[in-house]
């Protein structure tokens, strides 16, 4: 056992997905941190405390930011070089380029962080960086994007496993994305501040192209790659259908480019592209549950595992929530509930039920699956581990229930008429109700982030653990050669 | 069918050929359209011009405090939504907004047409104290917009990167006396770039925003912003069914 983990750790380049690792943890951590906080400011607002920089405007991209691109990005990277270098028997292509992705992303997320804080905002969502930041963005992608194909050139099986076909159009999709959605012209070259090339109808359907597309590959596309591999990895058995995985891959790819015009359903959109957009997101319910289904029946003959390994119940669960998302966002993209769930918070429960019940729970199991094999050790504790996965479900839960009370709720006072055929509401009566779920809410985040704390410690431990155990083991090796 | 998808799977080449063609297509289909027919995408109407320099740096700190992030400004065609907060939203009043605001969350409600319902003091008041003028506000205070003066060093730098990206302020007479035509000469005068700080100051001067003639402060911009969403188009002249073609 000890000696093919050598091997495998001389094969392969680990020292890049620990890093990687590691910061995945510290900005999950971040970054829920202050997901509760802007939670806490809506339902408590005098925490903004008269400050432009702890400001809800301002803080909430460094939420998002920190989340899906410093939690979900670090966790991408470490997950995929773990999986394109064991599955392809190669070791990472082009080394230098891989130390840089490191750098230049970490670079990305902070100077976004400090950049939204002092002001600096494109104004689009989940791409508020400013030009500097994007053009770094472009470079670390471009490298990411070498170093992933290289890799894949030179591994040593025929075959290129299916959690890279996933990992690979996530890779592409991201880089098409983020350069049309960014073309901007700067006020000058000393000046962080841009105007977005594009203007108007034509602008947001640039930026929903690319919001949902964030949605559907770099949280969606790249953590099915996750889930390819680990999901079968862990449960000790294959992948359920071969053939499934094939439809899965090519369906999801072709119709998830077409579906962010439902985020503009009844705006000054032309009709027929929201309605494509409609369309497309009926459709892709088939190849999300396909996916569900082929993760989910990968347990077929070892569903004792959900008993006893908390790693396990992660991934069922993160792949539960995956379908119940992908089954509530094309009824939300029907037009008629649509008209309702718009503009409410309905739509910030959807995408919580998607970030923390598939995403974060996605990464959660299969970090708790690698990290102790990239130290060598076993996990710290898996009581801590249990706990951890209680504390998430519970947090979901909370956070999901309370919005889809509030923003239904907000969707039906907002068209109530009173007997005469007035607004039967004013918007503020709609803002006081709120409250009470508003509070639920955090309450549901505090749950999550004491889960992700509890994680954050068992890590350190287990990192601790297999870095004593390496000293001594180096001791005894030095020793023996004496 | 003599094809496996083994061949696929066997050459990164190809792998890579065929997800590129997949994921390219559906953007292609929904975007390239709303560029060559802009005819019957962005409805003709009068009285949409781009914005003057006061209201466009206002616009600059409205994106700069992410009020997108809980205020949208996009009234849908609903019968609610008419009473709440006026005639839907056009195409054609957003045309010159670089980016869209359009915004996807109402923590509070539309403004697409929020200019002209409060005076000028109501509006400074709700942004300085939110919760002075309505109690159950989870509005953030924005304090420092009356404290900080308003950065005009660049404006004309900020109206040329407009221009760019096409946004008709003149930068020459031929330009000029093509906005004369289009808008009339009064407004063709506030879009001239050289005189963009100048017009700046003079509109603050004369709208007195936020009730200081002495300085022009960040408030001032903000203010004059909110008070022309949704104005420039006067729907009394407008046919509804010379709109319904464009829904």
């Amino acid at each position: 056992m000890s000696a093919t983990t050598l091997a495998a750790a001389e094969q392969y380049d680990y020292e890049i997905i620990k890093k990687f690792s590691v910061m995945a943890i510290v900005w999950a951590v971040v970054g829920m941190a202050v997901g509760l906080y802007i939670a806490s400011e809506l339902a408590w607002p005098f925490l903004n405390f008269d400050s432009p920089y702890f400001s809800f405007g301002r803080f909430r991209p460094v939420h998002t930011g920190a989340v899906i691109f410093g939690f979900g990005g670090s966790a991408l990277f470490a997950t995929s070089y773990y999986v394109v270098q064991r599955t392809c028997q190669a070791r990472l292509f082009a080394p230098g380029l891989v130390s840089f992705t490191f750098w230049g992303w970490q670079a990305v997320i902070v100077l976004a962080a400090i950049s939204y804080v002092l002001g600096y905002s494109q104004g689009r969502e989940y791409a508020e960086m400013e030009w500097p930041i994007d053009i770094l963005i472009e470079l670390v992608w471009v490298s990411y994007m070498a170093i992933y194909i290289g890799t894949l050139m030179k591994r040593k099986q025929p075959h290129i496993y299916v959690a890279n076909w996933f990992y690979l159009a996530f890779i592409l999709a991201t880089a098409l994305l983020h350069t049309f959605n960014n073309l901007a012209v700067p006020v000058n070259l000393f000046s962080m501040k841009s105007y977005s090339l594009f203007s108007g109808v034509q602008d947001a359907m640039v930026q929903w192209w690319y919001g949902h597309n964030a949605v559907g590959f770099f949280l969606t596309a790249a953590f099915l790659g996750m889930m390819y591999y680990f999901v079968p990895k862990h449960a000790g058995r294959p992948v359920y259908s071969y053939r499934l995985s094939i439809v899965h891959f090519w369906a999801l790819s072709f119709m998830y480019m077409w579906v962010g015009t439902h985020h503009l359903h009844w705006t000054a959109l032309p009709d027929w592209a929201s309605t494509l957009g409609a369309t497309f997101s009926i459709m892709l319910l088939l190849p999300s549950w396909g996916g569900m289904i082929n993760g989910i029946m990968t347990l077929s003959g070892a569903w004792d595992k959900l008993r006893t390994d908390p790693i396990m119940r992660f991934m069922i669960v993160a792949l539960s929530f995956y379908g119940m998302s992908t089954f509530e966002g094309p009824l939300m993209a029907l037009k008629d509930v649509n008209a309702l769930s718009h503009y409410t918070d309905w739509t910030v429960g959807h995408v919580h039920s998607g970030a923390l019940g598939w995403v974060a729970m996605i990464s959660f199991g299969s970090m708790y699956h690698m990290i102790p094999r990239l130290w060598k050790t076993e996990m710290y504790s898996v009581k801590l581990i249990n706990i951890h996965f209680w504390l998430a479900t519970i947090g979901v839960l909370l956070y999901i229930t309370a919005m889809w009370i509030s923003g239904i709720s907000q969707g039906l006072m907002w068209r109530a008429f009173d007997d005469y055929g007035n607004l039967q509401y004013s918007f503020v009566e709609s803002v006081a109700a709120m409250h009470p779920f508003y509070v639920m809410r955090a309450i549901g985040g505090m749950f999550f982030l004491s889960g992700m704390l509890t994680m954050a410690y068992n890590v350190f431990q287990t990192i601790r653990q297999g870095v004593r155990a390496a000293e001594v083991e180096s001791v005894r090796a030095a020793t023996a050669t004496a | 069918m003599s094809f496996k998808h083994e061949k696929i799977e066997t050459n990164a080449g190809i792998l890579l050929v065929f997800t590129m063609i997949a994921i390219s297509i559906g953007g292609m289909v929904e975007i390239a359209p709303l560029f060559f027919m802009k005819d019957k995408t962005i409805e003709k109407v009068d009285g949409v011009r781009p914005y003057t320099p006061l209201e466009s740096r206002g616009r600059d700190i409205y994106v700069r405090e992410g009020c997108y992030l809980c205020h949208s400004q996009m009234i849908r065609p609903f019968r609610d939504e008419q009473l709440r907060y006026g005639h839907y939203s056009l195409a054609a009043e957003s045309q010159y907004d670089h980016p869209f605001q359009w915004g996807s969350k109402r923590t509070g409600p539309d403004l697409a047409r929020v200019g002209g319902k409060y005076s000028n003091e109501w509006q400074v008041q709700h942004l300085l104290s939110p919760r002075s003028v309505v109690p159950e506000s989870v509005m953030p205070n924005y304090p420092w917009l009356l404290t900080t003066k308003l950065d005009v060093s660049d404006v004309g730098d900020r109206l040329r990167a407009l221009r760019i990206t096409g946004v008709p302020y003149s930068a020459n007479q031929e330009e000029y006396q093509h906005n004369v035509k289009k808008f009339g000469e009064k407004v063709a005068d506030t879009l001239v770039i050289a005189d963009a700080q100048k017009n700046l100051v003079a509109q603050a001067q004369e709208g007195n925003y936020d009730g200081d003639r002495s300085s022009v402060s960040e408030m001032d911009a903000l203010v004059a912003y909110l008070q022309v969403l949704g104005t420039m188009v006067d729907f009394s002249k407008v046919k509804p069914e010379d709109l319904v073609k464009f829904r």
